[in-house]
């Protein structure tokens, strides 16, 4: 039987496991939503804007670890959601995004809502398709998909014509596919791997550093495996959160720039740095030259161009984290010998004098102004049973989260890294809600940032994603404000954002609910009674406006040189604003 | 340092603008590029001509690999290699130039292909240095025009070394 592309490509996605794709209607996407609405199999996901649908595909991805779906219309459509996609390139989140196209006779006319969707995706894709025959159309999303979910993930965009939509073929799905120019390598070259376990039984001082990757390949398992058999201290990116278990003893929580001080500390005195799908990116590595100056490096990636694009490797293996840590398993099993504790005891030494001296810590005042940490940290303490998963924006309350929230599995943990976009957590949130249905989804976002996409609460009340919305009000772009208070002397240049909008109203408005946590001592019962409701909620926490995040290295900074509080000069500026925080005084701070 | 890369990619469109915007994302610079089908149609062969330390080209190298419609890539100066360009040189010809527009033509064994009775057309192929030396010779006489086809390179079917010397790659 004959089918119309929009049948096929729902064949497709059905074939290929989809449940949920997260959509937004347009003129020449019209014919697969008409489709869409005629089947029960694929639950459609309205959004209130293609970025939304963008993040909620990430959110699904990132927490299914299945490829993400999202249909968008042409033209501004496809511009809409090229931030997300953006965003899962740099982070390499597994995406499928279909974009409707103008039909193939006005293509190159400046059409209405004709965009070139395969040059602006181009960039930010780990490949593009134009459809321009509906006979090409199942190989096509056949491959999409297989791009998509394999070798280092990313977003794949297909593209789609109106008339190749409507067109009829024969249907058949290909059971399988092969590109000749795309092969990724899975098992690693085994002399390598040898070599990689003879460094790691000669070295003193070990440090995993572990990223990402290793939450792609689901290679936690083998992760704690070799890190407890060697009694290696492990040192997670923040994409890597979750991989390792944050209350582990061995686990030193993130590094990098808002990293512990002892997972710093042990990175850079390292004498072997085992990297396990991470990139050695700017903001890990501070100073690159000086990064980790004593180590012999060993670089574990299934991209080639990840290994020495940043920094020297002395034992580079490429191929997939869990075929090459199962290998590297099976040799440490057979040469660990000895007590590994013993063996590791002086370097465990300094690792828990460097935790003891600098641990990550807050000071919350019993009647002052309720600290971001706190929040964070009182948010895990009454959830941590519930094993929820955890979204975040982008800013300083994405670094206390990263801090704090101590996640124990993967796949919990749904934040912006590569590209750091704002505006990413609450759909992320909601796309794992809609994986989810049971589970306890909380989204941890600044006031800045969740204004960045605060329409899709429209979609979170209709679609019944019940979202805990928890919005670490400050009042400022927080993280802009720390760098002003720290390298431009306290000017604030369009990082404050006011007191507006009133977030329990603006909840209500949409038919959520909406909750205030004004002091530190109805906080608990506040949260209590947000992930305890049943609907979207949204929690606003005024908090001290001034607080800083810290350990901090400076951009391109060592990262044995962190700034572990306010400097002097800045607690000076600081000395006469009340411990309230209240923002009576904000026309002298910004006029200061 | 100059580098001269072999790339096999798909022939369907699209790829060169993705090999061009690898180079032009990363602020890599492409001195010259000439793309042909292969004899199997499906498939075209790309010439790129680029310069960088050795990190930039193994990057690039990499990154080319990495292109989902790039079948084989083949960094030609790891082997031995040769290389050819060729140049159309119109050349404006006075009545007295004529006869050593010729002679120049003559010694870089270049082919004259048109001809007006101001003009001469030349024809030459041969490495860049040779594309050089004749431009130069020409130059006095007054080139009209000059379209240069950008290299192209295969590699030697010559004994080679049993074992290449190890990259080092410089600590940042």
């Amino acid at each position: 039987m004959k089918l119309t592309g929009s049948e096929i490509l729902i064949e497709c996605l059905k074939a290929e496991g989809v449940k949920t794709i997260f959509a937004l209607p347009g003129g020449v996407v019209l014919k697969i939503f008409d489709m869409l609405h005629q089947q029960k199999d694929i639950e459609v996901v309205l959004t209130r804007h293609e970025q939304g649908a963008g993040h909620m595909a990430e959110g699904y991805a990132k927490a299914t670890g299945k490829a993400g779906v999202c249909l968008v219309t042409s033209g501004p459509g496809m511009t809409n959601v090229i931030t997300a996609l953006a965003d899962a390139y740099m982070d390499s989140v597994p995406l499928v995004c279909i974009s409707g196209q103008v039909s193939t006779s006005l293509i190159g006319n400046d059409a209405f809502q004709e965009a070139d969707n395969i040059g602006l995706s181009r960039p930010c894709t780990k490949y593009n398709f134009l459809v321009k025959d509906v006979n090409d159309l199942a190989t096509t999303i056949k491959e999409a998909f297989y791009i998509a979910t394999t070798g280092r993930p990313g977003p794949v965009l297909v593209d789609i014509p109106k008339d190749v939509s409507l067109a009829k073929t024969e249907f058949t799905y290909p059971s399988s596919v092969s590109i000749r120019g795309y092969n990724p390598t899975y098992e690693g070259n085994k002399w390598q791997i040898k070599q990689a376990a003879e460094a790691i039984m000669k070295a003193k001082k070990p440090i995993l550093y572990v990223g990402g990757g290793v939450v792609f390949s689901q290679a936690a398992k083998e992760l704690l495996e070799l890190a407890e058999m060697t009694q290696i201290p492990v040192d997670m990116t923040l994409m890597g959160l979750g991989v390792f278990p944050g209350e582990h003893p061995q686990s030193m929580g993130m590094l990098g720039m808002h990293g512990t001080y002892c997972a710093n500390m042990a990175v850079h005195y390292s004498d072997l740095v085992i990297a396990v799908g991470a990139r050695f990116d700017d903001r890990v590595t501070g100073k690159v030259s000086e990064f980790c100056p004593f180590a012999k490096v060993i670089h574990i990636d299934i991209d080639p161009t990840s290994i020495r694009k940043n920094i020297h490797v002395d034992i580079p293996i490429v191929g997939d984290c869990k075929a090459v840590l199962r290998e590297l398993n099976q040799i440490l099993r057979a040469t660990v010998n000895g007590n590994q504790k013993d063996l590791r005891k002086p370097w465990w030494d300094q690792i828990r004098e460097w935790q003891q001296a600098h641990p990550l810590a807050y000071q919350q005042e019993p009647d002052g102004a309720i600290k971001p940490q706190h929040v964070v940290k009182r948010l895990y303490e009454l959830t941590k049973d519930r094993d929820p998963i955890v979204a975040t924006d982008v800013g300083q309350h994405q670094m206390w989260t990263a801090q704090y929230f101590k996640l124990a599995r993967p796949n919990r943990w749904l934040t912006s890294g590569g590209l750091g976009t704002m505006g990413f957590g609450f759909p992320a949130a909601m796309g794992a809600q809609a994986a989810f249905r049971d589970r306890l989804v909380l989204c941890v976002a600044g006031d800045g940032s969740i204004q960045m996409n605060m329409q899709e609460m429209a979609t979170a009340v209709v679609s019944k994603l019940p979202v805990k919305i928890i919005i670490l009000n400050n009042r400022f772009h927080g993280m802009v404000r720390q760098w002003q208070d720290l390298f431009y002397e306290g000017r604030y240049a369009s990082s404050y954002l006011d007191t507006t909008p009133d977030f329990v109203k603006l909840a209500e408005a949409y038919g959520a609910v909406g909750l205030r946590a004004g002091k530190v001592g109805d906080l608990d019962a506040v949260l209590k009674e947000a992930i305890s409701t049943d609907k979207p909620v949204v929690v606003d926490v005024p908090t001290y406006p001034y607080e800083n995040c810290y350990p901090m290295i400076p951009a391109g900074g060592c990262n044995h040189e962190m700034i572990l509080e306010d400097p002097p000069e800045l607690k000076q500026r600081m000395a006469g604003v009340p411990s309230t925080g209240s923002d009576e005084n904000k026309d002298t701070i910004l006029t200061a | 340092m100059e580098h001269i890369i072999s790339v096999t990619v798909e022939n369907k469109f699209g790829v060169l603008s993705r090999v061009a915007g690898l180079f032009s994302g990363r602020g890599f610079n492409i001195e010259s590029l000439s793309v042909a089908p292969t004899l199997d149609p499906s498939m075209s062969q790309m010439t790129i001509v680029t310069s960088g330390d050795e990190r930039i080209v193994e990057q690039i190298v990499k990154q080319l690999n990495k292109l989902i419609d790039v079948i084989k890539v083949v960094d030609l100066n790891e082997s031995d290699f040769v290389s050819r360009e060729t140049a159309l040189i119109k050349v404006h010809t006075k009545a007295e130039d004529r006869a050593e527009a010729l002679r120049i033509a003559d010694i870089f064994r270049a082919n004259v292909i048109d001809s007006t009775p101001s003009t001469y057309t030349i024809e030459v192929t041969g490495d860049p240095k040779k594309i050089e030396a004749i431009i130069n010779l020409l130059q006095p006489l007054g080139i009209k025009e000059l379209i240069r086809t950008g290299r192209v390179a295969i590699a030697r079917e010559a004994i080679r070394p049993a074992v290449s010397q190890p990259k080092k790659l410089a600590r940042e």
